[in-house]
């Protein structure tokens, strides 16, 4: 009886989960699919699904029209730039609140935190004017510079839930072996939290990726990252929904692959300890 | 020895000279629109005429007007040519924020810029952006609905008739709407619409001394009429329809007629695209009787920011964009009916664009069109479908959401307009205007 109760609670699971997961995923097909039709069949009402005459010419249209690769190599620079750059701030900002905690780390955590709520239009002309200043307007250095400032409350968060979770004790062995805290951090901490770097890092190199205010508003013709790339293809007068769909797929493709071969350290960094 | 490395350098600077400046590379922000993408794939014919490179930067129509917006006021110096609209123009042009177009060259002929767009893209008589085209807005229709309904659509016709006609068409069994209308929230969607709609019933905006006007009976009869007339022949979920998605209806078969942009003709006459391309008639946008027709006037313009270092390279760049040897181009290239419309007067005297079936009624419709004197009564501002005040797109796209409220069915016609009143004369209140 057990049993039974145990397969059909399974099977419930297993087609829930599923639902979700494709509920969830749709969207991102439904805009590969779209990529594939006409522009005529794009708008079809009933909409096309799989029975349409499949096309690769809003590929060949966007190939030509925009340079691709630059907008590519400018968002890799970008994500990657801001993320390792701000991982390497982080790492020892998040030792010194999970190891070395004040009476004002909380505080300090809390408020670091309360400045992801503030809206970033209400800093653009502030920063703009700060771009202008230091020469910085449409260069990839500006933006890594502000999208890590940006993402960096986010990742001393993750890295200090991750380091509270390994005991002081072993930090502590360290240091009576005679290590120094730069060989602590480098040779005894890191390695321990290599998962919770490893899925921090993931994360905010998606989050960096699909970054959108800052890198539309900072940018022009030289360090425009995708999110230009695809906000080229919308249009307000005139049909777009086919070429913005390819436009759409080919932003999002790098990061795609990039999730689905690091997903098992991502699941496994976002939800065991360091230590367990 | 001297002498002839002298002889050497005077010659190379001579040649320098007569073949004219350094070339430069300008960038130029603009929308994804057809005639835009066009003239990014000819370039190189620019290119090859002065040496001069182009960067573009294209960008979503509410992102580049925030982009460019951020870089104008704060002197950022990212763009040597902007790509505005009618109603940043005067206001951008008031501040000293555009470089004056007083200097173009004779061979340019700006006398040949039809005198709507050159008025709607001018500030106290100086021209601040140069039209690259331009539009109002007129009746695009089935002509086999129409024929099938009995009635003959007259080539002006009255809100009345649109009404009856509209209701003669519909046929919900096979999908068909009698009428299809932006009511989409937004100043340059539903709110261009319906602020165009509502001249003709004899309603403003502001009266002379700029209080709102939206408890006049003009602009209840306005949204009574709208409202009512959808509900009877109108698609359902018209409350978010804009541009593209009656385009998309229009084009599918599923609507009579569509008021809307003169250059959406040639999208709806298109083969590739449109399933009714070879039963579309036109006429001009319906009046009341009230000596003011709803169509509006728009120019998509090419300006230069002050502040540029780059002026003389980009006034070449827009002598080009907006010469009558880009229109022979445009037209060698991808034929007559894909010139870019309603900015040379001299387009409308080829014989071979007059054999485009819309250039007569897009011509007429924008001579129609009077941004000055936009109102049955007299009105403070310049505009048709807005009124070219720094304020009015923030406040109007206040008002055309609860206007799209009323069309969702979620509040009243009296109750949207009670709301306009009091957010438009509070706005103008904190502007100073009152």
């Amino acid at each position: 009886m057990s049993r039974a109760v145990t397969t059909r609670r399974k099977t419930i699971n297993t087609v829930l989960a599923w639902s979700i997961g494709i509920l969830i995923f749709f969207p991102i097909l439904w805009t590969i699919l779209t990529s594939f039709k006409t522009e005529a069949q794009a708008i079809n009402d009933p909409p096309l699904f799989l029975f349409f005459d499949w096309t690769l010419e809003n590929y060949a249209v966007v190939q030509e029209r925009s340079d691709y690769m630059r907008f590519l190599w400018n968002s890799v620079i970008i994500a990657g730039g801001s993320t390792l750059i701000g991982v390497m701030i982080a790492i020892p900002a998040a030792w010194s609140m999970a190891f070395v905690p004040s009476k004002r780390t909380k505080d300090i955590l809390l408020w670091m935190l309360s400045t992801k709520m503030l809206p970033a239009v209400g800093v653009l002309y502030p920063i703009y004017l700060i771009f202008i200043e230091l020469g910085l307007l449409d260069t990839r250095t500006g933006l890594v510079v502000v999208i890590m400032l940006i993402n960096l409350p986010i990742i001393v968060w993750m890295l200090y839930t991750y380091f509270k979770e390994i005991p002081g004790e072993i930090l502590e062995a360290a240091r009576m072996d005679g290590a120094s805290l730069r060989e602590e951090i480098i040779y005894v901490l890191t390695p321990m939290a290599v998962p919770g770097i490893a899925s921090t890092i993931l994360l905010n190199f998606i989050l960096a990726w699909n970054e959108a205010f800052w890198t539309l508003n900072l940018t022009a013709a030289q360090a425009a990252p995708l999110t230009a790339f695809i906000a080229s293809y919308s249009s307000p007068e005139g049909l777009f929904y086919a070429k913005l769909s390819a436009a759409s797929t080919m932003a999002i493709a790098p990061i795609l692959i990039l999730g689905w071969f690091s997903q098992k350290q991502l699941v496994r960094g976002l939800t065991f300890g360091a230590v367990k | 020895m001297y002498l002839k490395y002298a002889l050497c350098a005077a010659t190379a600077l001579s040649v320098l000279g007569t073949t004219g400046a350094i070339a430069e590379t300008i960038t130029i922000a603009t929308v994804n629109n057809g005639d835009m993408i066009r003239m990014q794939g000819l370039t190189d014919d620019f290119t090859a005429k002065t040496g001069h490179k182009v960067e573009w930067v294209t960008l979503e129509e509410n992102v580049l007007r925030q982009r460019v917006t951020t870089d104008i006021t704060t002197k950022g110096g990212q763009f040597d040519i902007l790509t505005i609209g009618m109603y940043e123009t005067p206001i951008w042009g008031a501040n000293g924020w555009l470089i004056p177009l007083d200097d173009l060259s004779e061979s340019y002929d700006i006398g040949d810029i039809l005198p709507a767009m050159a008025g709607g893209l001018s500030y106290d008589g100086t021209l601040y952006a140069a039209p690259f085209y331009g539009e109002s807005s007129m009746i695009m229709y089935r002509t086999d609905l129409m024929e099938k309904a009995g009635m003959e659509m007259p080539e002006a016709p009255t809100w009345e008739f649109i009404r009856k006609a509209a209701a003669a068409m519909t046929d919900r069994d096979n999908d068909v709407n009698g009428i299809c209308l932006r009511g989409k929230a937004g100043w340059g969607e539903g709110g261009a619409f319906i602020t165009a709609m509502s001249n003709s019933f004899g309603a403003r905006w502001f009266d002379m001394d700029w209080n709102a006007q939206f408890d006049t009976k003009p602009w209840a009869d306005t949204l009574n009429f709208y409202v009512g007339m959808m509900n009877e022949s109108g698609p359902s979920g018209y409350a978010t329809n804009g541009f593209n998605e009656n385009l998309s209806l229009f084009q599918q078969g599923k609507c009579g007629m569509w008021i809307d942009a003169t250059v959406a003709a040639s999208f709806v006459t298109n083969p590739n695209d449109s399933t009714v391309a070879d039963s579309v008639g036109f006429a001009l946008a319906p009046d009341n009787g009230l000596g003011k027709r709803s169509n509006w006037l728009w120019a998509w313009a090419l300006a230069i920011p002050a502040g540029t270092a780059k002026e003389a390279a980009a006034k070449q760049f827009i002598e080009w964009a907006t010469s009558k040897d880009y229109i022979e181009l445009v037209a060698e290239k991808e034929g007559w009916a894909n010139v870019p419309p309603g900015a040379r007067t001299s387009l409308y005297e080829n014989p071979n664009y007059q054999a485009v079936p819309f250039a007569k009624m897009t011509l007429d419709s924008i001579l129609s069109a009077d941004p000055n004197n936009p109102t049955v009564e007299p009105v403070p501002y310049v505009g048709i479908q807005f009124a070219a005040i720094p304020e009015f797109a923030g406040i109007a796209t206040e008002v055309s959401q609860e206007f799209s409220a009323v069309y969702a069915g979620q509040q009243t016609v009296e109750e949207a307009l009670a709301k306009a009143q009091a957010i438009t004369n509070d706005a103008m209140e904190a502007a100073g205007y009152r």
